[in-house]
């Protein structure tokens, strides 16, 4: 049967709706725009409620670094705005929708920060949680509350805009959000080094990351991977490239390049992008666009970037895999063989010996119903994460087990 | 004395004081206790002065062990906890209540690792914000967040209230730094989140932690990003004819797309008696000053503060120097950095932290000065005007019978104005037991029942520092 479907235009009929569901004990799928639903553990309810009437860009204060919107507001429109003032989102949004299958850019605001995924840029700017000022919404007892504000800094009560980002919509319906913005940078530039191997290449990361140099982006991309890039010569490169980006006025930016080229001298098989092949460059990493076989898993691991390089390596060993290294090797994007779990078991227990967690980013909705999609947490931990989801949301109606079953 | 009401201590708790201690000092043992009313003066207020009250003892543990056995020994006999790092809260926020036991956290001061590849360190949280920036110094590296009590105040305190400072523009404030916390709940039990990594699975419980003034967990270590130095860091110093040229000015150079580290506002008493103490070359006669600091290379860093320096003009510009050597860069800075302390010497203040949107900063200043002169009293402002985040000082006499008072009534209008301004009630300081009252002003009871609830998940009988953030009678709304 087809779930009953719902767009409410305000955020009392959203509230209404939420309590009757709450009454019933019956469990709806949040959704924005739908661009991501691939993501998570699948959700079977009876009930959709969407969040795309509430469309609307409700402040913009470009010389306050402020914009608020409602939750199912494209990002695109978004991201459009901001550009004709010379401003954009500094955490750089994942885009996800292309890895599940869809289009770039696609997507709502409220999507965005549900999953909370951060592009290239957070090494240097921050996350998305880092970004966010101020929400409201709706939580599954059917009562409209709101967090935070639209200032820029406020310590006022517990900081509950945060612990809604990421949280996939487990715990309340966003119906607006508050963003902090920010200028857009004069000049783009990056500076690629060829065939670099693996564990010196992520050394090469850390140490620029370690410099003055305010780099905004630093990628490394296995053997054969940038001929899945959209640049023409670059795809005719089968050797690892690894990517350093600076940003800022133009002078400033070719300073910086000049210092990192000097720094990094000995590797010299090296080429420099700048303005729009950089800014297409980056744009490929902010979809893993070499990444896109559609029958292969794809994961996303978070660990330090000492350790990145040593990790991959330990699981070679088992696992047939591909790796984009992100965020100088903190977050590693891995396309697997396709296994009866994805390789969710393995790759968790050699992970285990280095530290951090991994997130089952695109697998079939089988998998992704009895495999763990989200990592794991200690026992501890999931009864804070189900205390907590209880606390927000007591009928367990709102994306029940999209995260984790029982939450 | 005027006093924000209280609980009323708890009895059984009161009664049993003796044993308690004695209980107390048997199962924990690697701890310092305090006990004699002597030794426990020192901790019965914080830098909010004005509030006073003394602890059951103060405890001073060694170990995130030590610590946890303490909560495992309050859990079970119904004993409250006030967390406790330098005491240099300016909202109260470490005030204690009768029957409670105080962690204080500051024995606990090592730094514990220091890892460059990944850019960070892994501290005790009882060290100092400045300790870290100095141990990190010589190769190169410091810790953002820059609070004026650097020297003084802890990580753990900073993590409670999420403290800012000076350079947060660019850098952020404390949530933003923090990438690992161990915590000890309050039964006792030791959780650790996130590590020398950039984020942790599930819900944001970090950033959930940073900012909850010692009601949810008590922070034993941490885990922070330390930064590289800039090549060079360069103050200029900008002086106006009114503080509504200055404030507009500030707006103008964010609107150019030029967010510099930092942008610090002082009006004309606050020039005079910072310049008085650190002897740090403000003019003396503008009505307003900006100190803008910027950072890069040297061709990067002059050309930035040229851009700013052409805004300005634009803005009324009166005076205008460029800071011309490390020395000159400390002065401007020692003259900020030092602002609280020089009003404190010359009279009590009541330092308010209210948030706006910088667009409305004229009208701000404006009612500020207006409430102020009704009230009778003077006041200096001194600002974080990059993020709208003001610090007006009222200015009162403690000796006086009623000032205290009157100036808190006075500080509470202003409040109030900034939250009607579309801003908030404290942007760094906390809401502590001073702004608690306020709450309702910014949050609807909808709102503050979702903080309330979760505030119980952590904490169920609401024995971790107790009559803060919320009004007294709100828990009855749960
Ligand atoms: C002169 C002066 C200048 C200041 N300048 C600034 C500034 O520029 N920016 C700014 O943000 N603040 C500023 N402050 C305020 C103050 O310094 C900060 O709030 C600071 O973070 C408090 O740290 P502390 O160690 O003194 O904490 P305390 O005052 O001891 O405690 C503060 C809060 O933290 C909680 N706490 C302490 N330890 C723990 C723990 N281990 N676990 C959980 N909770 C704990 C306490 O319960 C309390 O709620 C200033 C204060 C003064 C006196």
């Amino acid at each position: 049967m087809q779930p009953r479907f719902h767009a409410p235009e305000t955020v009392e009929d959203l509230a209404d709706l939420l309590l009757g569901y709450a009454q019933e004990g019956l469990p709806v799928e949040v959704r924005g725009l739908g661009s991501k639903l691939g993501y998570g553990r699948p959700v079977q309810t009876a009930a959709v409620v969407s969040t795309e009437k509430f469309d609307e860009i409700t402040l913009y204060e470009p010389s306050e670094l402020v914009l608020s919107a409602g939750s199912g507001t494209p990002l695109a429109k978004i991201e459009k705005l901001l550009d004709e003032n010379g401003q954009q989102l500094a955490f750089e949004p994942f885009d996800l929708p292309p890895v599940l299958g869809g289009k770039p850019g696609e997507g709502s605001i409220g999507g965005v920060f549900a999953t909370g995924l951060s592009g290239s840029r957070r090494v240097l700017s921050g996350a998305a949680r880092d970004h966010i000022l101020g929400v409201k919404a709706v939580n599954g007892r059917g009562e409209a509350f709101k967090a935070g504000g639209r200032v820029m800094k406020n310590v006022t009560g517990y900081d509950l805009s945060k612990l809604l980002t990421g949280s996939c919509g487990t715990l309340s319906v966003l119906t607006e959000i508050t963003m902090k913005v920010l200028p857009k940078p004069e000049q783009s530039s990056t500076l690629l080094f060829f065939d670099v191997p693996e564990a010196a290449a992520i050394e090469l990361l850390c140490k620029a990351m370690g410099s003055p140099f305010e780099v905004s982006g630093a990628a490394h991309l296995q053997p054969g991977l940038a001929a899945g890039l959209s640049d023409k010569p670059l795809r005719e490169r089968a050797e690892s490239v690894t990517a350093l980006r600076v940003e800022g006025f133009e002078g400033a930016v070719r300073y910086r390049a000049a210092k990192l080229k000097q720094k990094f001298a000995a590797f010299s098989d090296l080429t420099e992008l700048s303005g729009d092949r950089s800014r297409r460059f980056w744009s490929d990493i902010r979809q893993v666009r070499p990444l896109q076989s559609a029958g292969r898993p794809l994961w996303r691991i978070s660990t330090a970037p000492s350790r990145a390089a040593d990790l991959v390596a330990a699981l070679r060993h088992t696992i047939d895999l591909k790796a984009l290294y992100d965020w100088s090797g903190g977050q590693i994007w891995l396309e697997t063989g396709a296994t009866s779990d994805a390789n969710a078991v393995e790759l968790r227990r050699i992970l285990a010996d280095f530290g951090g967690y991994a997130t089952l980013v695109r697998a079939e909705p089988g998998i992704r119903a009895s495999a763990d999609v989200f990592q794991p947490l200690e026992m501890r931990l999931m009864e804070i994460t189900r205390a907590l989801k209880a606390s927000f949301d007591p009928a367990g109606i709102l994306n029940p087990g999209r995260m984790y079953s029982g939450v | 004395m005027a006093h924000p009401a209280i609980l009323q201590p708890d009895p059984a708790v009161m009664s049993r004081r003796d044993e308690i201690l004695k209980q107390l000092k048997k199962r924990v043992p690697d701890t310092v206790f305090i006990t004699d009313e002597e030794g426990r003066r020192t901790f019965e207020t914080d830098a909010l002065t004005a509030y006073r009250c003394m602890p059951l003892a103060v405890a001073l543990p060694g170990s995130t062990e030590a610590v946890s056995a303490i909560m495992a020994y309050c859990w079970e006999n119904d004993i409250k906890v006030v967390a406790r790092g330098a005491g240099t809260s300016l909202s109260g926020g470490a005030l204690p209540s009768e029957d409670s036991i105080v962690v204080c956290i500051s024995r606990m001061n090592r730094m514990l690792k220091i890892d460059e590849d990944n850019r960070v360190a892994q501290v005790e949280s009882g060290i100092t914000n400045l300790a870290i920036s100095q141990a990190v110094a010589p190769r190169g590296f410091f810790y953002a967040p820059d609070p004026s009590s650097q020297l003084a105040c802890t990580l753990a305190g900073n993590i409670a209230m999420n403290s800012g400072g000076a350079h947060c523009l660019k850098y952020g404030v404390t949530v933003n730094n923090i990438l690992g916390l161990k915590l000890v709940l309050v039964n006792g039990e030791v959780i650790e989140l996130g590590g020398d990594y950039l984020d942790q699975p599930g819900y944001d419980l970090m950033g959930l932690m940073v900012g909850s003034e010692g009601q949810l967990a008590i922070v034993t270590e941490a885990t922070v990003r330390i930064i590289k130095m800039p090549e060079i860091a360069r103050p200029m110093l900008l002086g106006f004819p009114s503080s509504e040229a200055a404030g507009a000015c500030v707006a103008a150079i964010i609107g150019a797309g030029i967010v510099p580290v930092a942008i610090e506002f002082m009006d004309k008493p606050a020039i005079h008696v910072c310049e008085n103490f650190a002897n740090a070359g403000y003019p003396l006669d503008v009505e307003a000053i900006l100190i803008v600091e910027v950072e890069g290379s040297e061709e990067e860093v002059a050309l930035l503060l040229e851009r700013i320096a052409e805004i300005a003009e634009d803005h009324e510009l009166q005076h205008k120097r460029i800071s011309q050597s490390a020395e000159e860069s400390a002065a401007i800075w020692k003259g900020r950095k030092s602002a609280f302390g020089a009003i404190g010497q010359l009279s009590d203040y009541f330092c308010m932290d209210g948030v706006i949107p910088l667009s409305r900063l004229p009208e701000a200043l404006l009612r500020v000065a207006e409430l102020c002169r009704a009230y009778g009293f003077d006041v200096a402002n001194i600002f974080h005007a990059g993020d709208g985040n003001l610090h007006p000082l009222i200015l009162y006499n403690a000796n006086e019978e009623d000032e205290l008072a009157r100036a808190e009534a006075c500080g509470a209008e202003i409040l109030k104005v900034c939250v009607e301004l579309g801003g908030c009630l404290t942007g760094e300081h906390g809401v502590g037991i001073e702004k608690r009252d306020l709450m309702p002003f910014q949050y609807t009871e909808a709102d503050l029942v979702q903080m309330m609830r979760v505030k119980s998940v952590f904490d169920p009988d609401w024995q971790l520092n107790p009559a803060k953030v919320f009004p007294l009678s709100a828990r009855e709304l749960l």
